[in-house]
This record gives C-alpha cells, sequence and structure tokens, in this order.
C-alpha cells in the first residue's frame, strides 16, 4: 500500500474515568486500513472492540493518540466538526438496527441528508435509490415495525450508504438476525464490497468475520494480530 | 436540520401523543383563554362606556346641576348619603339664576323624573320613568322624533298636557296603531300624545325606551317633585372649553346663592359624563392591572408543566438523539429540534386558547348585554407569549438533549 491509508491510527488510547480508577479500553492502537479493504475487527468482550469502533466511528474521541481519516486529524476536532464528519464519511450499521420506529423506511434513510442539509427532493431520490440497491424498493413506506429483522438491517445499510460515505462500521450486524438472514446480509455486505466500498465490521462470531478479508483481533485494548486471508 | 423540517417533526410528535401534548398545553391554553375573553370584554365595555354610556347618561359637552350625583360609582359610603339628604333641593329659581348668569350661549333644560303607571283605553303600563321637562330637552338628549313633534316652549311655559314618549312604550300602549293624539292617563291625568322618540336601544340589558316626557309644568309636577323643585338642570355647551367655563360659572352662581363660605364644600353636585368616564377609566386600568398577574401565573405553570414534559420527551427519546447523532446531527440540530417542538406545542395550545377566548366572548357577547370586542392586539400578543412560553420552556431540556453523549445515549434502551 504505497498510497495514504484511508485510515490510520497512531498510539490510539482510550482511558474512562471511574471514580478513583481509571480504566484502560484502549491502550495504543497501531492500525492503518486502506480504501475498498473489509476488515473484520474480533476480540472477547472487554477487549475495546466496541470503543474502538466508537472513536473510528466518530462518536467518542481518543485520550492519547492520533486519529487520521482521509488525510484529516480527527483525533482533534470539537463536537460539531464530529457531527459533520459522521454525516459525510461514516456510515453505521448496528446491532440493534437503531432505525426511528415513527418513521418509514424512506424517512429512516433519509435522516443523514436532512443533516447534510440536502433538499427534499434530492433527499428523496438519493433516498429511493439506496434503497432499491438493498432491494426494498417496495418497502419504502413501511414502519420499521412492519418489516422483518433482516429489511430493517437493510433499511440500515441504504441509511449507511445513502451519503455515500468513506466507511460502512458495522458493529455486530446479524446479532440480532438468525443464520438464513445473517447470510443474506453478508451477502449484502460483499456486494458492497465488490463495489468498492470499504467496510469495517466488529463481531465476535468467527463464520461472521471470515466474509472479512483481513480480520484483526483486539486483545486488553491492543492489536493481538492482523491477518489478511485469500479470498475464501 | 431545516426549520421546516424541523416543524413537520414536532407536529407529527404532537399528533402522535395527541393525551399527553394536549395535557401539557393546559396552562398555556387556560392563560391565553383568559386573556382574550377579558381583553375582549373590557375592550368592548370600554368602546360601549365611551360610545353610549356616559353621552346616553350625560349627554357630550353637557353637565347636570343636582342636589347630589344621579350616576353614583364606586362605594358611597353612609356619612356621604347622609350629607347628600341633608342638601337642599334645586329650585325652580336656582335653575333660573343660573341659566340666567351664564355668559356663553347654552342650551338648557330642566329634568325631574319618577316612576309612574300609564293607561290608555285599559291597556296599563306599569312603572314607566316619567320626567318633567323643559322644550329643549330634546335636543340635549340628542333625541329624533320618529313621529309627531316635541312640546312647544308655550306650552311647555303654559304647562300643557301633552306629552312625548319612548318607541317601547308607544308599542306597549298602542300597538301597531298610530300614538299621535291618543289620549294617555298618568294617574287618572289626561295626557295627549304628541311625539314619539325613536328607539334609543338598551343599555347593559334595560330599554332605554320606556319612557314618557312631558312638560315640567303641566300636572304631572305633582308626581315628579316636591312644589317648585327640579331634579336637575341640564347644560350643554357648546364645546369642552366652554362646559368648563359654564361649570365655573354655575358653581359661583350656586356657591353665592346658597350663602357658602369659602370653607364649606358645594352642597350640590355638578356631573360630566368626564367624571363616569374616569372612574371607568380606573376600574378599566385595575383590571388590565391585574390581568398581566394572572395570565403570567398560568403562563408560568403551563411553562413548567412544558418544560417537565419535555424533559420527559427528552429521556424517553435518548435514544432517538443518540441516532440522529451518529447520522450527523450537531449539538445545534438537536437543540432545535426541541425548541420547535417546545414552541409548537405551546403555540398550538395558545391557537386553541385564542379561538376559546374568541368562542367565550362571543357567547357572552350573544347570552348577556355585556359587550365584547376581539382586540387584535391581544391575539397577537398571546402568540407571541406562547411561542415564548415555549421557547423558554423548552431552552434547558433541549439543552440537556443537544449535550447528550452520543454513545451513551444510543446504548439507552
Amino acid at each position: 500500500m504505497a498510497e495514504q491509508p484511508l485510515i490510520s491510527l497512531r498510539g490510539l488510547t482510550r482511558e474512562y474515568r471511574m471514580d478513583a480508577e481509571t480504566v484502560y479500553a484502549l491502550r495504543g492502537i497501531e492500525l492503518a486500513i486502506g480504501t475498498n479493504e473489509y476488515v473484520a475487527i474480533m476480540g472477547p468482550s472487554g477487549s475495546g472492540k466496541s470503543t474502538l469502533m466508537n472513536v473510528i466511528g466518530c462518536l467518542d474521541t481518543p485520550t492519547r493518540g492520533e486519529y487520521w481519516l482521509n488525510g484529516t486529524e480527527v483525533s482533534r476536532m470539537s463536537d460539531d466538526e464530529l457531527a459533520r464528519v459522521r454525516n459525510r464519511e461514516i456510515g453505521f450499521v448496528f446491532q440493534t438496527f437503531n432505525l426511528l420506529p415513527r418513521a418509514t423506511a424512506l424517512h429512516n434513510v433519509e435522516l443523514p441528508l436532512i443533516y447534510a442539509g440536502t433538499s427534499a427532493r434530492e433527499r428523496r431520490r438519493a433516498a429511493s435509490r439506496a434503497l432499491e440497491r438493498v432491494g426494498l424498493a417496495d418497502r419504502m413506506h413501511h414502519r420499521p415495525n412492519e418489516l422483518s429483522g433482516g429489511q430493517r438491517q437493510r433499511v440500515a445499510i441504504a441509511r449507511a450508504l445513502v451519503n455515500d460515505p468513506s466507511i460502512l462500521l458495522a458493529d455486530e450486524p446479524t446479532g440480532n438476525l438468525d443464520s438464513v438472514t445473517s447470510q443474506e446480509i453478508m451477502a449484502v455486505f460483499g456486494e458492497l464490497h465488490t463495489q468498492g466500498q470499504t467496510v469495517l465490521m466488529v463481531t465476535h462470531e468467527a463464520d461472521i468475520a471470515a466474509h472479512a478479508h483481513r480480520v484483526v483481533t483486539l486483545l486488553d485494548g491492543v492489536v493481538h494480530s492482523d491477518s489478511v486471508r485469500e479470498a475464501a | 436540520m431545516p426549520f421546516r423540517e424541523a416543524i413537520r417533526l414536532a407536529f407529527q410528535v404532537i399528533w402522535a401523543q395527541k393525551m399527553k401534548s394536549s395535557f401539557s398545553v393546559i396552562g398555556v391554553f387556560i392563560g391565553v383563554t383568559f386573556l382574550i375573553a377579558v381583553v375582549s370584554i373590557v375592550e368592548g365595555m370600554n368602546a360601549y362606556m365611551t360610545d353610549r354610556f356616559a353621552t346616553t347618561l350625560l349627554g357630550v359637552n353637557t353637565f347636570q346641576l343636582r342636589r347630589y350625583p344621579g350616576v353614583q360609582m364606586g362605594d358611597v359610603s353612609r356619612e356621604t348619603r347622609r350629607e347628600w339628604r341633608r342638601r337642599p333641593r334645586i329650585s325652580f329659581e336656582d335653575a333660573r339664576a343660573v341659566v340666567e348668569g351664564l355668559s356663553l350661549p347654552v342650551v338648557t333644560a330642566w329634568e325631574s323624573s319618577s316612576r309612574a303607571d300609564l293607561s290608555h283605553d285599559g291597556k296599563i303600563a306599569k312603572d314607566i320613568e316619567v320626567v318633567g321637562a323643559t322644550e329643549d330637552y330634546f335636543q340635549i338628549k340628542n333625541w329624533d322624533l320618529e313621529a309627531g313633534r316635541p312640546f312647544s316652549p308655550q306650552e311647555a311655559q303654559a304647562g300643557q298636557p301633552v306629552m312625548v314618549i319612548g318607541h317601547e312604550l308607544a308599542e306597549r300602549l298602542f300597538e301597531t296603531r298610530d300614538p299621535i293624539g291618543r289620549e294617555v292617563r298618568i294617574r287618572g291625568i289626561p295626557y295627549r300624545v304628541i311625539g314619539v322618540v325613536e328607539t334609543q336601544g338598551n343599555l347593559f340589558g334595560i330599554s332605554l325606551d320606556k319612557f314618557a316626557v312631558a312638560p315640567a309644568l303641566s300636572p304631572i309636577k305633582r308626581i315628579v317633585n316636591p312644589a317648585r323643585v327640579v331634579d336637575a338642570l341640564l347644560v350643554r355647551a357648546g364645546s369642552l372649553e366652554e362646559l368648563d367655563v359654564a361649570i365655573a360659572e354655575t358653581e359661583a352662581i350656586m356657591r353665592s346663592r346658597r350663602h357658602l363660605r369659602p370653607s364649606d364644600g358645594n352642597n350640590f353636585s355638578i356631573e360630566t359624563a368626564d367624571a363616569v368616564l374616569d372612574f371607568w377609566g380606573k376600574i378599566n386600568r385595575v383590571l388590565m392591572m391585574a390581568l398581566p398577574g394572572l395570565v403570567s401565573i398560568s403562563l408560568v405553570v403551563g411553562g413548567i408543566v412544558i418544560m417537565n414534559i419535555m424533559l420527559m420527551a427528552v429521556a424517553e427519546r435518548t435514544r432517538e438523539i443518540g441516532i440522529r447523532k451518529s447520522l450527523g446531527a450537531r449539538r445545534r440540530d438537536i437543540m432545535r429540534q426541541f425548541l420547535v417542538e417546545s414552541a409548537t406545542l405551546a403555540t398550538v395550545g395558545a391557537a386553541i386558547g385564542i379561538a376559546t377566548g374568541i368562542g367565550l366572548a362571543g357567547i357572552v357577547q350573544a347570552t348577556t348585554f355585556l359587550p365584547a370586542r376581539v382586540a387584535p392586539w391581544s391575539v397577537v400578543v398571546a402568540i407571541v407569549l406562547g411561542g415564548g412560553v415555549g421557547v423558554t420552556a423548552g431552552l434547558y431540556p433541549a439543552s440537556r438533549a443537544a449535550r447528550l453523549d452520543p454513545v451513551d445515549a444510543i446504548r439507552q434502551e
């Protein structure tokens, strides 16, 4: 990888103060991820993978160390600047889908565009296109409770993609799905990756991680192993 | 988030929780309803007092010389009443001396009144106001006649038994027949009807069209007053300035006739429409001073309720806030969302309050004699206050929502 990596983490540390004690969630992560990689982050609970996910997703800021995204240092940004990065560069997919229950699929997908200041017509167009991409063209006006788990996660993926982000961040994306549906969702990720999307996924399931081309294992807040495997 | 989007969202949330929303705006609703209704009624009364009451009762640029005030306002102590009763009455001679002593051209009339039953051809009209007056009384009262004529100076001087009656009295005694030239009896004394005054409507629900006016020197003088006294001398001046001069002169003439020393108070009273209006103005001011207090109490209570509801909403929707933040909502986006929601909630409450207030004013108008006039400024004030309460009440909850940590918020169940 000669060119500059998409994500570059240098000595990334995240501490939490709990009363008098300091808990280290991340203790000096060194990691670089390039464009169009498909990376799975694994590790037992408490290994710091969720914290790492939050920092990469700009929901959380590191206590020390540097986080460079697309050539800009985001580790020193203000709240509002981080919100902007989340809006433009990051697409989240959560284990629990995190859709707004009162809003239709279409409106859920439009949300990032609302905060980007896109016009109503353009929002609708882009959101419909994103839903079509995940195969939900006929479910646009349904509310989350009228959709199956797999469909909800597809809506969430459409929402993550609608702003054309640099990275798709998925946190246990199949954790709430049965195995058949899980395979479907993983197929969607695979397809997106083939189309050039950078995908970063946190999981503790080895068979899910097996879909990725690179597996990074965390242990006690540091990178324990980092292996690139040939396509299965 | 664009403003329009925030408002749309606010209505969606308010509509989704109709019950909660309606309870939360009850304080603002009551405050605004009260504001609109009270202001409408007070403004209506105001217009009524200036347009009708004072001028109807006392006339424009007119004063009345009386033994004691005819329109009594506020609390009159027992002592004052006793003093009034000790005063000498206004005699024919007093009235004549004042009329002769005034330096400016004025229109004057005597007025004495009592209540009596009138009859015609077996029909009886009970308890009618019977006025003994002089010929210019109609001019001072600004009355136009719908039929017949007023009595002439000659008839007044000679005390002819002729009378001019009010519209409603004419209808009651004569129904559809022409009253002119017919005979009416007052305590057995026959009178001839020579004129009918056109309808004057009513004042606070009391008809102003049930009266009979006859020359002061005609036989009714025995009914209306002891011999040779009048209830009032009415004096109408050409302008407000001339009215003041005439009042000063009248006071001087009366004090001299009554041999009052400089230290003595007047033992007669001079009454103008201004005095009545002044008094009304005082009531009006008290009402208008009490109003903001009452309205602000309910608005403050309403604001506190809304603030609590919004704090609850923020707590319930912590996860939604987290999701929105993860998708790129900035602090100010979240802040705006909740501020707009709270302002919309309060404004909707205010709008319903305005409608109800106008409705109440209309009901009062329709069912009582009290007039009501919706003041446009009160509607504007209500909307501004409603929105203002909403924004103020929403500030703290909205800033709490805006400051939520996205990682914590999104984990919330």
